[in-house]
């Protein structure tokens, strides 16, 4: 049954609802399969220049939608000023929930919002909107000049961030955020007590007896949310089996999980289970990091965001610090990469009614001055180039250090965004070999089991990364 | 005559009718519809399937382990919150000293009648938020807390409650642990329920078993549970549905929606990451109209096991 000749019996009948008519369901049920009303298009039929690359035009309106996150919407509202000051004659409706999902999902086929900041636990999944072609390519964006710097948007990104928003080859998705991932210690602590911070996990076994002798777990995790765990795995898997392997494990490729250094670099973890070195409880995010605020664990692994999550309950004299994921030691791959990216995405719907004030806000949000307050607000990098150099924050400047020693490469995976499938069972894997019900073994076998399952899965469209 | 009175009952049924069509009906005709279809719900694009959706449903192992849960509730949910809620109820109207008043419930039996009420007025995320802190997998539980310190639970190994997988006879914990919380928060109203029935069984009856030297245990069972039969077997009906669905409890209260690692999967939740998560719309609905065709054949299996004839008093 095709969509577009019941279109316009549906309109009619819609109307005829209005009018109070009985015959509507009766005869509705004919077109049960078809598509919703498309929306109307605002025509942006303003002149396209220099200042204006998307031809807003003047007098309409664009509705945004920010996800309150551990981020806060506050820095959405300063972006809203900047974009106000340059264009006041455009109407901006802000508004920001927790549950983009819910709300949004059931208007992407008809009429979204214009610009859909999809975060959170309840954030639509990315491969499902770019295979339904209901998200809008922003190679324009990209491409047009900067909002307040010399040259194109995309030259003042920072590295990784047109790749993390790449889809099929094309860019999709602006991540505002820019995350760094790591091992978070108190600085303060472990001076007092002249413990260095491991940079592999031999270093970290021969810590974690002093560690427990001062009567503190030497590591805690989030036990409830299975991606947690999974960022600390796959960046060990990383610097062990190098970032080819990745690749392969994100392409489907045959026996990927069995490459050589991913069995080990799970291993590490397991004997971290074993011997014990957890917080005893199965604590879900925030009750993790307030154990390890609290001084019950020496380490626990997590992004950038952890300060501004945290803000409210940090004991004085804590003094946060990030070091990198321990490595295995001399025969990784990769021991030095940084797992680090830019996260929290927004969207532009394909049926958005002005995709091209849409698109201007973005430019706002990804502008020298809106990152910088976005910095400031929330202690987390933002995308754009020398956003956080101006902020003051011990927190924050562990980040900027660990960055700026990075090599070139940066630790990045895909197959979670790609596959919903595998994001579950490795989501559900990486929690069960924390909680030493499975082995490593047992957690490569299972996840080429479920990678193999998705590739032979001819109802789910392939995705493949080359870099 | 008659003409006027149709028209004058077509004038007031025309809009609720209209408005229960389109608000109710019209979406279960739309399910049905995408069912068939291949539909990934976020476009308006879609091409006819046929039953492909359904022959998948048979082979699909999560869909079975899900089902199973479902049964599992909807075994234990009514069994559980039912016998509760009659125990309950009877030692509140006729379980207490029968005296020169006649047949009364046991002392206080007011004040208890509100506290067992209480959870049925908590919305689900303030009952959500409460358990999550009674089931607290630390020192810092209610329930870890507690029996760590009288020494019943070791601090280096505390109950995992919702977290935890390992069966036990034969199910995940977890499932008996969110079990707890269904009938919790269900036995309050049915005791409600009970209760009005059994005011309405006349006092003389259960003065004429007392004369006739019946003790409790016999009056329950021999008297009020006969004269209830209506009672309870609407209660089982509407119990059976709410043990189908559970899905509220499974998304706030597990790992992952239906974890740890699939362990309280149930329908609901394989169907949420299908359409959502998976984005297969079609093969989700197909899921939810196998679900609605079994709820409706199980309250037409149960009604008619339990029909019997009805006692005027």
């Amino acid at each position: 049954m095709s969509a577009t000749p019941d279109l316009n019996r549906r309109a009619l009948l819609r109307r005829a609802a209005a009018a109070g008519l009985l015959t509507i369901p009766a005869a509705g049920l004919l077109s049960a399969c078809a598509g919703s009303e498309p929306a109307q298009e605002q025509s942006s039929d303003a002149e396209k220049s220099k200042d204006n690359p998307f031809g807003v035009r003047d007098g309409s309106s664009v509705r945004v939608v920010i996800f309150n996150g551990g981020l806060g919407d506050q820095w959405a509202k300063e972006d809203e000023a900047i974009f106000k000051a340059k264009r006041p004659n455009v109407t901006v409706n802000m508004s920001s929930t927790q549950k983009i999902k819910t709300e949004e999902q059931p208007k992407m086929a008809t009429r979204p919002s214009d610009v859909v900041m999809n975060s959170g636990a309840d954030l639509m999944d990315i491969s499902t909107l770019v295979n339904e072609g209901a998200i809008e390519p922003l190679e324009d964006l990209l491409a047009a000049p900067a909002w307040d710097s010399e040259g194109t948007v995309a030259d003042t990104l920072l590295p990784g961030t047109v790749n993390d928003g790449t889809y099929q080859g094309k860019f999709y998705v602006v991540n505002v955020a820019y995350t760094v991932w790591g091992n978070w210690y108190n600085a303060a602590l472990f001076e007092k007590e002249g413990w260095q911070p491991p940079k592999t996990f031999d270093e970290f076994f021969a810590l974690a007896p002093k560690i427990k002798a001062r009567g503190m777990a030497p590591y805690v995790y989030d036990a409830v949310h299975g991606y947690y765990p999974r960022w600390a795995l796959m960046a060990t898997i990383w610097k062990s089996a190098g970032r080819q392997a990745v690749i392969d494990i994100d392409n489907l490729k045959e026996n990927a999980w069995k490459a050589d250094g991913v069995l080990p670099a799970l291993e590490a973890w397991e004997k971290l289970v074993k011997d014990k070195l957890l917080l005893p409880g199965q604590l879900d995010h925030t009750q993790s990091q307030q154990a390890w605020l609290d001084g019950k664990a020496a380490f626990i692994q997590v992004g950038t965001w952890l300060k501004n999550e945290m803000a409210e309950t940090i004991p004085p004299g804590f003094e946060m610090k990030l070091s990198d994921y321990w490595s295995l030691g001399a025969g990784d791959k990769a021991p030095n990469d940084v797992y680090a990216g830019a996260g929290e995405g927004i969207v532009v719907p394909s049926k958005a009614p002005n995709k091209a004030a849409a698109k201007e806000f973005l430019r706002a949000v990804l502008s020298k001055e809106g990152s910088a307050r976005f910095a400031e607000l929330t202690t987390s990098l933002a995308s754009t180039r020398g956003s956080g150099d101006n902020v003051q924050d011990s927190a924050l400047a562990s980040a900027n250090e660990l960055m700026s020693n990075a090599p070139q490469d940066l630790v990045s995976v895909k197959f979670w965004n790609f596959y919903a499938d595998l994001d579950k069972e490795s989501q559900n894997l990486s929690a069960e070999l924390m909680a030493g019900r499975l082995t490593a073994q047992q957690f490569v076998d299972g996840m080429q089991g479920a990678a193999n399952k998705v590739a032979s899965d001819s109802s789910i469209k392939k995705q493949t990364r080359s870099a | 005559m008659r003409h006027g009175v149709a028209r004058f009952v077509t004038g007031f049924l025309a809009l609720p009718v209209a408005l229960y069509l389109f608000y109710v009906i019209w979406p279960f005709a739309q399910a049905a519809g995408y069912s068939v279809t291949d539909w990934g719900g976020y476009s308006d694009r879609q091409q006819f399937v046929g039953l492909e959706n359904y022959i998948r449903l048979f082979s699909d192992e999560l869909i079975r382990k899900a089902f199973w849960h479902n049964v599992f509730f909807l075994v234990t949910v009514p069994l559980f919150t039912i016998a509760l809620a009659l125990f309950l109820a009877f030692l509140l109207n006729v379980g207490g000293r029968e005296d020169r008043a006649g047949i009364r419930g046991v002392f206080g039996s007011g004040l208890y009648k509100v506290i067992f009420f209480f959870p049925q007025v908590l919305s689900l995320v303030v009952v959500a938020v409460m358990w999550q802190q009674i089931y607290r997998a630390d020192e810092l539980g209610l329930i870890n807390g507690v029996l760590m310190k009288i020494g019943l639970v070791d601090p280096e190994n505390p109950i995992a409650f919702t977290n935890d997988p390992e069966p036990f006879l034969g199910v995940p914990a977890v499932l008996w642990w969110l079990l707890l919380i269904a009938v919790w928060s269900g036995a309050g109203f049915y005791m409600v329920l009970f209760s009005a029935a059994m005011q309405s069984i006349p006092k003389d009856v259960f003065e004429a078993a007392i004369l006739d030297g019946a003790g409790r245990f016999h009056t329950f069972f021999r008297v009020t549970l006969p004269l209830l039969r209506d009672t309870v077997s609407v209660a089982w009906i509407y119990l059976g549905f709410i043990a189908l669905d559970m899905y509220a409890l499974v998304f706030v209260m597990t790992p992952s929606q239906g974890g740890p690692n699939h362990a309280s999967e149930i329908f609901a939740s394989v169907l949420n990451f299908t359409a959502f998560q998976k984005g297969q719309f079609g093969y989700a609905c197909a899921m939810g109209v196998a679900l609605a065709i079994f709820t409706i054949l199980l309250a037409a299996a149960q009604l008619r096991i339990t029909r019997r004839e009805r006692i005027e008093y």
